[in-house]
């Protein structure tokens, strides 16, 4: 056995996961190894090349106030970026961006080899090597090489026992005529790791030159410039429009008489992202759906047909696309498919990604049960920070559900699991009021400071916000207006209504027609940047209710605070019921607030743990 | 100290003893005592001092409740090592639920079973060795309470709320689908399409609540009517049931007054004897009145006791009435005389089926006791009907079904305000989670699939 290099941390698979991971891995000071199956598919965007919208900008934003790379590089690349939701509140605002796929890759590529401590290698990873007292020790590699790192991170996505479907057509595989990993799977369940199998589709990208964007509508990016990151200052951007259309009656009939010659696959798809044959036959009323035409770069002509994601063999899909206004001629590049693949069952998992059993080996990212690029990114930076604190010695890197969204989204995966691909969704978030995609770096950056993710320049730029959105509400709050007649001009000329006491600016802004803006040039009040504004208005307009969700997360604090420990056993408290004992000594949950998250354990569960827990605590304290 | 919220509950047995006790903990009892406690010399709770009990009024917008001692314990040194305030108050239901109202109203909440001895225990008031025991009442209280629950639950009233949360839900998925999905092709909701449909929600609820049970018939009393011939014993039976070993509830200050009202605390269940000076007076409401103006007072009434005489055979008169009680809650009575015995109990029970029928005698006392189980059977048991659908019948039910009115009163005043549709969320939500809580069913997931059953999603 050829020991190649010895490391303290492997990451396997350079996909979102993979690629955050290894750089928080190294940023952290750990001697990092990425592994892909071909480096020329670093962070691939297999379906397509969109990142963002709403929950999932929202972790974007947590990634980079953490420090992450997935906002700038999206920032650098992207060929469209808009804001969605906002008609909605600005709990769910959120950035969408269309990214320039070639670039993405090529541009992410180049900062995991440039980064200090990283080496990134092409290997195919066979086997997880653990040692006799159960931690891992390290891979070995299809031509039999041994890389030596106490701790691995799977980041595999969809790569596991890949198989691809179009039509009658099945073949082991990747997606986008890639390889698969195809014994890793069976190491993984030698060493007890429940799998499981699900699906994903895309649809067929097309030749732009083939598309007449006449019968199309135009979906063109924001005029004003955003970006994901905190610190990028992109202020010009080349962009490229979206195109809009819909399926007919005729698309729909072709589909339906092809249903036979959609092929059986044994995953479990999303419901989220069901293929146009799934919609077809579940909305069947519905007597058209829409579909984005997106590009896929500046430097291609392939564009990516939203909405038809499809495994039916290729003749059907020239058929049914053929129908749709724009489509008549359409020439396709590369077909749609359907790919099964199998994943970890995440409840195996501790909310820092490493796995209960196993020491060292962490997974995150597709290979979880989860879908999206930002999903898996943040998973990524979560699993490579605490693979990195478990080489310090540092206390463990978990965030709630009251701090992030990827404090949900993990907290959903470890402690209740999933049936299908799981994405991440607003709805999903408890706090939404206060997980904003605009003030993510508010809540995120002292935590990825403390770690020493967070660079100084970013910590100093964050400080001055922060100070300065504090200095303008304590301003706020000291100016106060009388109800004289020049005032009430004023406040007329803005368009709101007259004063009927006096007040302070403070309260005035919690008008709805009012604004800083429209304040500040009445009442001389200082220029501020357009970020501090932001969070001054939402601070004070949106009150009441951020309050109400601060107090239900302090009400639930004190329960996530309640640590189990880690040797406690279940079935030594007779009162809890058979089924609260069984799911939680599978799940062996980290606080009792975890532990009442979990399905079938019921509030008097939770009432008698805390019980014996503090029964426990008081006999410790006589020993 | 672990918890944050105050808690209030009945802590003396329904209905029994001359003193009621309801119990608050947590650091805002005071607060709340404050807010509905008068003390004779002006002083309020947070005046009082520790273990000092003050006399005065439990009062609500002005209307004196009940004439009370307040007794302050203030943390640590309490029962739960929290602020502890105690309302002693007249022991019949009616004092005690309004009271108990009262608190939860001011901003406490329902104790769970067993919850002021969990705090105790987990404030470090009890050693150890009751670590145990408090598990136990958990437990078993937890159990019972849920055995009750699910057995005071009536098929239409988890009917009633499914449709109700399915409503909510409905909404919540149109306004989270439009939130999480903005690209796809989803009509959004507009805000008059919200208030109306909380609008519509809210009536319902409302409705729900005019039917409650413990409402009306624990807070208002059972509102009975006694119908017999002259002679037959209806002031007996009166006299038997207001015989001194039971407290009278008395007539409650602010209330109207303009009919005279007789309460009888039956195990705890105030019967609210309708015209019982026409019985007194008159001793003949059939004769007197007819047959017509009977069907007006069975109508009115949530318990009808029909008096029959054994001596006598069924007069038209009495097959009327007895006619008169089908689809309504009753109990037929068949009173011993000293003269000979002609009616047959078997044959009564066959012109009311399914109703229950007691051979008495008043003059001896026997069968009083069963009558008065047949009532408690039918209060707790959730059989008595009022008006159309009384299907609401616990506290518990009645206070969460309240709340979420509450918060759908929230969404309006949210849409009222201009805030968006994120913002109008939090408050359905929480309306449909304390629905789901008096079904049990609270499921988050539910929202999820909801948005994937009713729109056709994805990219």
């Amino acid at each position: 056995m050829f020991v190649v290099d010895h490391y303290d941390v492997i990451v396997v698979g350079a996909g979102h996961a993979g690629c955050e991971a290894a750089l928080a891995s190294a940023r952290l000071g750990c001697r990092t190894l990425l592994t892909t199956l071909n480096m020329d598919n670093i962070a691939m965007m297999p379906c397509n090349p969109a990142v963002g919208g709403p929950a999932k900008g929202h972790l974007v934003r947590e990634i980079d106030a953490l420090g992450g790379e997935m906002g700038i590089n999206t920032d650098k690349t992207c060929i469209q970026m808009r804001m969605l939701n906002t008609g909605k509140g600005p709990a769910v605002h959120a950035l969408r961006a269309q990214a320039d796929k070639h670039y993405y890759q090529a541009n992410m590529k180049h900062v995991v080899e440039t980064q200090p401590n990283l080496d990134v290698k092409q290997l195919l990873i066979e086997e997880i090597l653990v040692s006799a007292d159960g931690s891992v020790k390290g891979v070995q590699i299809e031509t039999g090489e041994v890389y030596y790192a106490p701790c691995v991170i799977i980041a595999t996505g969809t790569y596991l026992g890949g198989k691809v479907f179009i039509g009658e057509v099945t073949y082991d595989g990747g997606p986008n005529g890639q390889r698969h990993a195809e014994k890793l799977t069976s190491s993984l369940r030698s060493l007890g790791i429940t799998i499981m199998r699900f699906k994903t589709g895309t649809p067929a990208r097309v030749d732009r030159r083939s598309l007449d964007f006449s019968k199309m509508i135009i979906q063109p990016g924001d005029d004003t410039v955003h970006n994901f990151s905190f610190m990028s200052n992109v202020a010009t951007r080349e962009q490229l429009p979206c195109w809009l259309t819909y399926t007919n009656e005729k698309t729909h009939e072709i589909i339906r008489n092809n249903m036979h010659r959609v092929p059986t696959y044994k995953g479990i798809g999303p419901r989220y992202c069901p293929s146009i044959e799934a919609k077809v036959e579940r909305f069947a009323d519905k007597t058209s759906h829409q579909l984005f035409l997106e590009p896929e770069g500046m430097g291609t002509e392939e564009m990516y047909v939203q909405g038809m994601s499809t495994s039916l063999p290729v003749d059907v899909q020239y058929e049914f696309l053929r129908t749709i206004p724009g489509l008549e001629n359409v020439r396709i590049m590369r077909p749609g498919y359907a790919i099964d693949y199998d994943c970890v069952d995440p409840t195996q998992l501790k909310p820092t990604l490493e796995f209960k059993d196993i020491q060292g080996l962490f997974s995150a990212g597709q290979s979880n049960g989860t879908s999206g690029y930002e999903e898996a990114a943040a998973q990524g930076l979560i699993a490579g920070i605490n693979a990195a604190l478990l080489i310090k010695g540092g206390s463990p890197f978990i965030l709630t559900r009251a701090d992030a969204y990827i404090g949900v989204l993990i907290d959903d995966l470890v402690t209740k699991g999933t049936r299908e691909p799981y994405r991440i969704m607003t709805s999903r978030a408890e706090y939404r009021l206060i997980l904003r995609q605009d003030n993510a770096d508010l809540r995120l950056t002292e935590k990825g400071r403390a770690i020493a993710l967070v660079s100084d320049e970013r910590y100093v730029s964050f400080t001055h916000k922060k100070q300065a959105i504090e200095q303008t509400l304590a301003l706020l709050k000291s100016s106060s207006v009388s109800p004289t007649a020049e005032v009430q001009e004023k406040i007329l000329a803005m368009g709101s209504t007259e004063l009927r006491t006096g007040t302070t600016l403070y309260d005035l802004l919690r008008r709805t027609e009012l604004s800083y803006e429209s304040l500040q040039a009445k009442f001389d009040l200082p220029v501020i940047p357009a970020a501090v504004r932001e969070q001054v208005e939402i601070a004070i307009k949106y009150e009441g209710y951020i309050k109400k969700q601060i107090e239900q997360v302090e009400r639930a604090s004190k329960l996530e605070q309640k640590q189990i420990p880690d040797d406690i056993d279940y079935h030594d408290i007779p009162s809890l019921t058979l089924e609260s004992k069984e799911k939680l000594s599978k799940l062996r949950p980290l606080s009792v607030g975890q532990a009442g998250r979990i399905s079938g354990v019921s509030p008097a569960d939770v009432s008698i743990l805390l019980i014996y827990l503090e029964q426990q605590r008081r006999k410790g304290e006589q020993v | 100290m672990v918890y944050e919220d105050t808690i209030s509950a009945v802590a003396t047995a329904l209905g029994e003893g001359g003193i009621g006790i309801i119990r608050m903990s947590g650091n805002q009892a005071i607060q709340v005592a404050d807010q509905i406690f008068i003390g004779v010399n002006g002083k309020k709770a947070s005046e009082i001092k520790s273990f000092q009990a003050a006399y005065g009024n439990i009062v609500d917008e002005g209307v004196i409740i009940d004439e009370v001692l307040i007794l302050v314990m203030r943390a640590p040194r309490s029962y739960t090592r929290e602020d502890v305030v105690e309302i002693h108050c007249h022991g019949g239901v009616t004092p005690l639920r309004k009271i108990l109202d009262l608190t939860l109203k001011q901003g406490a909440r329902l104790a769970e079973p067993g919850e002021f001895t969990k705090r105790a225990f987990l404030n470090g008031r009890l050693d150890l060795t009751q670590a145990e025991a408090v598990i136990d009442i958990i437990r078993s209280k937890t159990d019972s309470s849920l055995k009750m629950a699910v057995g005071q639950l009536s098929g239409v009233l988890s009917e009633k709320i499914r449709e109700l949360r399915y409503e909510i839900l409905q909404m919540i998925a149109h306004l989270e689908a439009s939130i999480d999905f903005p690209e796809d092709d989803i009509e959004e909701m507009t805000i008059e399409e919200v208030t109306q449909g909380v609008r519509e929600t809210m009536a319902k609820v409302e409705q729900l609540l005019a039917t409650t049970q413990t409402g009306k018939v624990l807070r208002d009393g059972m509102a009975t009517v006694i119908i017999g011939k002259p002679n037959v014993g209806k002031s007996s039976l009166l006299n038997a049931l207001l015989n001194e070993k039971r407290a009278i509830v008395t007539d409650i200050p602010g209330t109207t007054r303009d009919i005279i009202e007789e309460y009888v605390n039956i195990q705890g269940i105030p019967l609210k004897i309708v015209d019982t000076a026409g019985i007194r007076e008159t001793a003949d409401i059939v004769e007197r009145i007819g047959v017509e103006r009977a069907r007006e007072f069975v109508d009115k009434a949530d318990l009808i006791l029909v008096l029959l005489d054994s001596s006598n055979h069924l007069s038209t008169e009495d097959h009327q009435v007895l006619a008169l009680l089908e689809g309504r809650q009753a109990i037929v009575l068949i009173n011993k005389s000293d003269l000979p015995q002609v009616l047959e109990m078997d044959k009564v029970a066959e012109l009311v089926p399914g109703k229950k029928v007691i051979r008495l005698s008043i003059a001896d006392e026997i069968g009083l006791d069963q009558l008065e189980q047949s009532i408690v059977d039918m209060v707790y048991g959730g059989h008595i009907k009022q008006g159309e659908s009384a299907i609401v019948n616990n506290v518990r039910q009645a206070h969460l079904i309240e709340q979420a009115g509450k918060h759908l009163e929230d969404v309006l005043i949210t849409a009222e305000a201009g805030m968006p549709p994120d913002c109008l969320v939090i408050d359905l939500r929480a309306a449909w989670e304390k629905l789901g809580e008096v079904t049990g069913d609270t499921v988050g997931e539910d929202i999820i699939s909801q948005i994937f059953t009713q729109f056709c999603i994805g990219k």
